[in-house]
């Protein structure tokens, strides 16, 4: 009996020695695992044009119908992504949004990535559909800002060569 | 009687109460912190530095929450019963020495509200009047939960007081009386649990079921009866119950180090008399450490074998362990100081012959 009990007492007191595993939540973070599916991202090409063509696949893809594109024209004086089209309208509920991250898989250019952000708070409903402007991703210059005025002939082809996927 | 008497022992009982309640705050805040270490966590350190205020805002919490009284109970009574809980815890503390007398403005005072000759009697007294606030608080409440309880409580105070009455007898035979200074005075050759140390652990587990604690803590046993007695209180009302029930941990560890472990004795307390509380402090601050330690390790043990601990071997160890001692002192007087050793070895035998047969007990198939 007396040595169970001192094996009890012992085992909590291994627990004083090796510390609390407690990450005090605001002040530290923890890393996000390679693979952790945040807060969507829609990425730009290196010269500041979209990579999102408004395809609508990811909308169609979204199991939770949480994903709302509406695409427009592109023209060369006006252009905000490769090809005929870009998407004007991007919305993600939040509310609706469970993700699964079929949306980056449907992605033909690879514009939706699902980032390491998962502090995704709002207090009306309204707040929570994020627009274009809040996924999209911030431009490296600010003479790289969509609508950009390009040569024409140069960006014909939509959906950019790609090669296979480092994780 | 002078003036001046009357207002000493109205500043020290003063002093006394205001220290009980700040100790109740910080041991709740003892406990979370060192609970929560032994369960690898941090515990609260948002309220202040390090969670230092977290009592404070616990008590305003509990002020202004809402206070329910259940319209079949016995009003009166209900109201009562946590003030008949909270106060014993408090008075009880006042025969405590908490350090030699000091001289303060040309007069001696003794660090006791209370230096009474009968000081043990008084606590075994005032230590059982606490069992009457929580059976009427079951009672009162009107409801089967609380009933049991309350009823549990005082089966497993009544029953672990006859273990702790006996526990004192041994401190009585060694120190030769009853007063609690003079039995803090007659450590000074050897604290008592060196003579008798199954006698403070024999006390030690009478008085963790003495305050309901883990792992005695059957009268709050959540899986089975709610919160026991206090099932139907809340606010303020609740906050007497858990006031009472950690200053009645704080004043059985100061009993405890009193009796058995030198009271405020300790290196240079002769002519630094202010050391006492601090020695005091000291002590009572590692028991407690250890009744939090034994919360987090050990499981409750259930109802019909905590009785069964209580009477059929606490009660016969502790009556054994007094013979020992008796006998122990007598050789000691009549034939040799030395055959004073006899009284720790003998007890150390007869505790473990309790713990095989305890073992056997469990070991036993069909026990149920």
């Amino acid at each position: 009996m007396l040595k169970e009990l001192g094996r009890g007492l012992l085992t909590t007191f291994k627990m004083v020695i090796d510390g609390p595993v407690t990450t005090q939540y605001p002040e530290e973070k923890r890393e996000v695992r390679p693979r952790f599916r945040g807060r969507h991202v829609l990425k730009r090409y290196e010269n500041g044009l979209e990579k999102c063509i408004g395809c609508s696949l990811c909308a169609a893809a979204c199991p939770a119908d949480a994903i709302f594109v509406e695409a427009s024209e592109n023209s060369d004086e006006e252009r905000f992504s490769p090809g005929e089209r870009y998407a004007s309208t991007y919305e993600i509920n939040m509310l609706r949004c469970i993700f699964c991250g079929f949306c980056e898989d449907a992605c033909p250019t690879e514009a939706i990535v699902l980032g390491d952000n998962y502090e995704l708070s709002f207090t009306d409903r309204h707040d929570a559909i994020y627009t274009k402007d809040t996924l999209l991703e911030a431009v490296p210059s600010p003479e790289m800002t969509t609508p950009q005025t390009v040569e024409p002939g140069v960006y014909t082809r939509s959906v950019p060569e790609m090669k296979d996927p480092q994780d | 009687m002078d003036w001046t008497v009357w207002l000493e022992w109205a500043i020290k009982a003063l002093v006394l109460v205001f220290t009980l309640l700040i100790g109740f705050g910080y041991l709740t805040y003892y406990e979370r912190r060192f609970l929560a270490l032994l369960q690898s966590r941090l515990g609260p350190n948002r309220a202040g530095p390090q969670g230092l205020m977290q009592w404070m805002a616990d008590a305003v919490k509990l002020i202004f929450k809402e206070e329910l009284t259940p319209a079949k109970a016995y009003k009166l009574v209900f109201f009562l019963a946590p003030v008949i809980t909270m106060v014993p815890s408090i008075v009880i503390a006042a025969v405590i020495p908490w350090g030699p007398s000091v001289n303060l403005f040309g007069r001696d005072i003794t660090q006791s509200v209370a230096n009474i000759n009968v000081g043990v009697l008084y606590l075994m007294s005032i230590a059982s009047i606490a069992v009457y606030g929580i059976v009427l608080a079951g009672w009162s409440s009107n409801n089967k939960y609380a009933m049991m309880g309350g009823l549990r409580s005082s089966a497993q105070m009544i029953s672990y007081e006859l273990t702790l009455g006996l526990s004192m007898v041994m401190v009585i035979l060694l120190g030769n009386s009853m007063s609690l200074v003079e039995i803090v005075e007659a450590q000074r050759n050897g604290w008592f649990i060196l003579f008798q140390p199954v006698g403070a652990i024999i006390f030690w587990i009478a008085t963790v079921a003495e305050v309901n604690r883990h792992p005695f803590d059957m009268p709050e046993a959540e899986q089975e009866i709610v919160a026991g007695y206090h099932t139907e209180y809340s606010g303020m009302k609740f906050a007497l119950f858990f006031m009472a029930e950690y200053q009645k941990m704080i004043v059985v560890s100061a009993i405890l180090a009193t009796l058995f472990l030198g009271g405020y004795l300790g290196p240079g307390v002769d002519s630094f008399p202010w050391l006492g509380p601090l020695y005091m402090f000291i002590k009572i601050f590692i028991l407690l450490g250890i009744m939090i330690w034994v919360r987090a390790s050990w499981p409750r043990i259930r109802y019909d074998r905590l009785m069964a601990l209580g009477w059929k071997i606490l009660l016969p160890l502790a009556l054994a362990v007094v013979f020992i001692t008796a006998v122990g002192i007598l050789l000691a007087q009549e034939v040799n100081p030395w055959l004073m050793w006899l009284t720790p070895i003998l007890s150390l035998f007869a505790g473990w012959i309790a713990t095989l047969m305890v073992d056997r007990t469990i070991r036993r198939k069909n026990y149920a």
